[in-house]
């Protein structure tokens, strides 16, 4: 869609970036009050860059629980995400390229469990977890989160376009079902499995409600759940608050930031808008 | 018979492929399902057994005043997010689609970026630009109403406080299926319209706008469903509050199970919830079949 005059595109770039920015000013302004003393953030605090302050920083990581998070975190979110590739998508590939009976059921049932509101379902299963005595555990925090429909639901229309002869060739070959999955068609789907681990894993590092339920200890919170903690105990400290803030997002922010055409990617798919 | 040998070796095999899912999902999720109907008619405490007092639990429901406000406000936090993030979405997204290379994808990022950061994070930065002492943005509100607004205290200042951030949070979710969509429309259509002579207002609402329409059918449902289910951001930054004015359903289930330790009386909360959602559901994908999706 080229139109319009070069001075028409140049009012449009520029006025869009503009746009843009305002969009990320909390972030960028959050940033510069955390490398800011605390003196500073409340006298006469400019738009522009002034200090460059890390004791804040320093503050955040070794005086509050934030490395115990950061450990819970990183290991729910890495768990979590392995197994739901996993299951999904030995699941998906079994309705996709296997003849068994209640095949066509269980992909109702998938579809389904995708218009299923797991939040409506935390108090049965905050019972569920307490009667196995999985309270302020990973293993609480990681059960309830393996289920991801959509997951299964991707893998399944990538696996149903792998051609036929790929399958056939490698059946000829010897190989069983698992080799088959594994060796054939996962390395076929690489590109949508790393696709679909980064966004589940950024999913899984931000989830909130369900964590927060299942953990009491300081000790077995994730950074999400924790950081709310921090408010408490700091009290009135913008520039630590930030800090923590700051420390908090920097590993999605991260994870977004080296894959983002993949994060992109994974987004328009799962939606089922093809880009 | 080694036929049939086989086809049965065949669907074991199949068997230990779904296996894995279907026990975690049966285990973690349909039985919480049923488990949360079961309790719906019960006087259970959260943790311990109770007695079945049948439709008890939904009569109390329509008495309920505090329900009565969640529902509320559910609508009014659906009625200031929904389309509003939609047509914001809807206008970024036609604005990055006119640029190109680097920048494209440099404006793509700064919209994205806040989808990507924790819910906690997000409010703790919001709380701080709107902190009623040193908030950077109380001056802008100064400017409307000549003096600083302690805005989650304030009963009206509230949901379209908390709205606002959370359209600014999950905002680059809906501009990123825009430009999908985008993409999608085929460019000799634009530029039969152009040889037509149509005005750019034209080529937008006879060419963009109907071929875009499936997308905006998803991105409205989507964020129907999604907004039905808000709880973090209310809990995070106002607590359901003041004056319960921004209490929400999914406040009430956490308040009843976990507060007030009415098991049976939440899940009653929850199965509403949980039914409407379902309800929206079916629509939503009976809607996006008939826009002809695919």
């Amino acid at each position: 869609m080229k139109s319009g005059t070069r001075l028409e595109n140049g009012i449009i770039t520029a006025f869009t970036l503009i746009v843009g920015l305002v969009w990320i000013f909390p972030l960028y302004w959050s940033f510069l009050t955390s490398v800011r003393s605390e003196e500073n953030v409340v006298t006469e605090p400019g738009i522009v860059p002034d200090e460059f302050n890390l004791s804040s920083y320093v503050d955040a990581l070794f005086n509050t629980k934030l490395l115990t998070w950061y450990f819970n975190s990183i290991g729910t979110a890495v768990i979590v995400t392995v197994v739901v590739l996993v299951i999904s998508m030995m699941c998906a590939y079994a309705i996709s390229q296997m003849q068994f009976p209640g095949r066509k059921l269980l992909y109702l049932v998938v579809l389904a469990s995708f218009m299923v509101p797991a939040q409506a379902l935390v108090v049965t299963q905050f019972i569920l977890m307490n009667d196995l005595g999985l309270i302020n555990t990973w293993a609480g925090i990681i059960l309830p989160q393996l289920i991801v429909p959509v997951v299964i639901i991707v893998y399944k229309q990538f696996f149903d376009a792998v051609p036929k002869e790929m399958r056939e060739a490698a059946v000829l070959d010897g190989g069983g079902e698992y080799t088959i999955l594994f060796k054939v068609y996962l390395p076929l789907n690489w590109g949508i499995t790393t696709a679909l681990a980064i966004v589940t894993f950024i999913g899984v590092w931000n989830s909130f409600f369900w964590p927060f339920l299942v953990i009491t200890s300081e000790d077995m919170m994730t950074i999400p759940v924790g950081i709310t903690q921090v408010t408490d105990a700091f009290g009135i400290a913008y520039a630590r608050l930030m800090a923590v803030a700051m420390l908090a997002a920097l590993p999605v922010v991260l994870a977004y930031l080296v894959f983002q055409r993949r994060v992109t990617e994974a987004v328009m798919i799962s939606s089922g808008v093809k880009g | 018979m080694a036929m049939l040998e086989n086809r049965r070796k065949k669907n074991l095999i199949a068997l230990s492929l779904v296996a894995p899912f279907v026990l975690t999902f049966a285990l973690f999720f349909f039985y919480p399902t049923v488990k949360m109907l079961e309790l719906s008619f019960t006087n259970a405490p959260l943790i311990g057994d109770g007695d079945w007092v049948g439709l008890d639990n939904y009569r109390r429901l329509l008495s309920d005043r505090l329900f009565k406000t969640s529902l509320i406000n559910n609508g009014y936090f659906i009625l200031l997010t929904v389309i509003p993030t939609t047509a914001i979405a809807l206008c970024i997204a036609l604005m990055i689609n006119r640029l190109s290379g680097r920048i494209q994808a440099l404006v793509m990022v700064l919209f994205f970026l806040p989808y990507v950061l924790p819910v906690s994070v997000v409010t703790e930065i919001w709380a701080w630009m709107l902190d009623f002492q040193f908030g950077v943005l109380q001056p802008v509100i100064s400017l409307f109403t000549g003096k600083p607004v302690a805005v989650f205290k304030n009963p009206d200042w509230v949901m379209p406080v908390i709205a606002a951030v959370t359209i600014w949070w999950t905002n680059g979710f809906n501009v990123l299926l825009f430009i999908a969509g985008l993409r999608n429309i085929p460019v000799d259509l634009y530029e039969a319209a152009a040889l037509d002579g149509a005005t750019s207002r034209q080529r937008f609402w006879r060419v963009t706008w109907p071929l875009l329409w499936p997308v905006t059918a998803l991105v409205l449902t989507l964020q129907l469903i999604l907004q039905l289910k808000i709880f973090d951001q209310i809990y995070l930054l106002s607590a359901g509050g003041p004056f319960n004015s921004s209490y929400v359903l999914l406040m009430q289930v956490y308040r009843e199970a976990f507060q007030l330790n009415h098991g049976g009386y939440s899940s009653t909360v929850a199965t509403v919830l949980f039914a409407i959602i379902a309800v929206v559901s079916v629509l939503q994908f009976q809607l996006l079949r008939i826009g002809g999706r695919r």
